[in-house]
């Protein structure tokens, strides 16, 4: 799986990167993460509120840090 | 679980909110044994007072107000803005900044979104200065130290000034000084296709918009609150009228230039312009400072000289600083 936060580095976008890894670490599944900051390329997957989250190059979530377990579900989708 | 403690606590919230001052009397002469004159308790008083009203109407608003947000999204106000003509644009853009949820870290691309369907420049900048300087914990300040007739005059002067501004902006036609990548962008395809959240996901919108927000603005709340009580206690009357009067006219964009920096603790400054109103500064000039520390954020503007040129930054705190003056002139007059 590969995922990627998206965002300028705002306290939220470092929130949601860090319950993303624990969420990973608790459904013991591998994954490759990686980050954009780049506003060019953030655009281009049509994401106007920062952060969010990408799942296999889908974007899965934007403009929130969402809940623990909403998180899980999310990303038990892309397993 | 969640859902049972709002229920709970909501008519707590509300209980408190109406004994106030009675709580207030008790833990200051009561508990602590305050004599019932004098500066020290008077300062006390108001602090303890001020704290209770302020943080009970926060903790309620920003509750409702996260919950009437999840029935907006950036893509559907952009989509409601597209094609629409430059005045009609302003004002929608304008009102839609004021309900759209934002955070100045959204705001480039936000602006990539707006430019990249089309959205001229000047309504883009109406919903940039709207978004920020009408939110609701300046308006639950303002409304909860001034009045609701303050609240008012402060909302309708915002709008006035993001809707002219905006519109200024658009008739300038300053599309040459936006960065050039930003043309060269594409905006991809909104994937993200979010289902309408049910009745229990807006209610858990509005708890996570209390925890963030006041998360972050109640150490300047209560240090605001604070200066303002040492100034209502022991600051004599009429010793700002008398430091106004020396200023003169130029009081106004003086007020405006120290505003400017101040942008990280705009929840602090209104309970301290509301102190300092009581000493005698005029309500126009402190009207003008709480816009200008409230509406022009120093970050915010560092993040746009990615997508903006210096000249057209320049422009934009010309005109809004110069809204934000008039309005402050205006009000010293007719009041």
């Amino acid at each position: 799986m590969n995922i990627k936060i998206l965002g300028s580095g705002c306290s939220n976008c470092n929130n949601l990167e860090k319950i993303t890894h624990q969420v990973v670490k608790e459904l013991n599944i591998s994954a490759e993460f990686s980050k954009e900051s780049d506003f060019s390329k953030i655009a281009s997957y049509g994401v106007m509120k920062t952060p969010a989250l990408v799942i296999n190059e889908k974007v899965v979530l934007t403009g929130r840090v969402p809940s623990k377990n909403e998180l899980k579900e999310i990303i038990s989708k892309y397993v | 679980m969640q859902k049972k403690l709002v229920v709970f606590l909501l008519p707590v919230l509300i209980f408190i909110y109406i004994f106030k001052e009675n709580i207030s009397d008790t833990l200051v002469y009561t508990l602590f044994r305050f004599p019932r004159e004098g500066n020290l308790s008077d300062t006390i008083w108001f602090f303890i007072n001020t704290t209770i009203k302020v943080f009970l109407l926060l903790l309620i608003v920003i509750f409702l107000v996260g919950i009437i947000r999840s029935f907006f999204s950036p893509e559907k106000t952009r989509k409601s803005l597209e094609g629409k003509p430059l005045l009609v644009g302003n004002i929608m853009a304008s009102l839609l900044g004021i309900v759209t949820p934002f955070c100045s870290c959204s705001a480039i691309p936000l602006f990539l979104g707006f430019v990249e369907s089309g959205i001229p420049l000047g309504v883009t900048f109406s919903f940039l200065i709207a978004a920020p300087l009408i939110n609701e914990v300046a308006i639950i300040m303002l409304f909860q130290l001034f009045g609701w007739k303050i609240a008012v005059i402060y909302i309708l002067s915002g709008l006035s000034i993001s809707i002219i501004s905006g519109w200024i902006i658009g008739k300038l036609k300053l599309e040459k000084w936006v960065a050039d990548w930003v043309y060269n962008t594409h905006f991809g395809e909104t994937q993200l296709v979010e289902e309408t959240p049910d009745f229990y996901q807006r209610i858990n919108f509005g708890l996570t918009a209390v925890k963030e927000i006041i998360s972050k603005i109640w150490p300047y709340v209560i240090l605001g609150i604070f200066i303002g009580a040492l100034i209502h206690g022991y600051v004599p009357e009429d010793f700002m009228a008398s430091l106004i009067k020396k200023t003169g006219w130029y009081s106004v964009p003086l007020s405006v230039l120290i505003g400017i920096p101040l942008y990280s603790c705009s929840a602090g400054a209104i309970p301290i312009a509301s102190a300092l109103i009581e000493k005698g500064v005029p309500l126009g000039t402190a009207l003008a400072f709480m816009m200008s520390v409230i509406g022009i954020s120093l970050p915010e503007l560092v993040m746009l000289k990615k997508v903006l040129k210096i000249p057209l930054i320049l422009t934009f705190i010309g005109i809004l600083a110069t809204g934000i003056i008039i309005v402050g002139y205006l009000f010293n007059f007719i009041l």
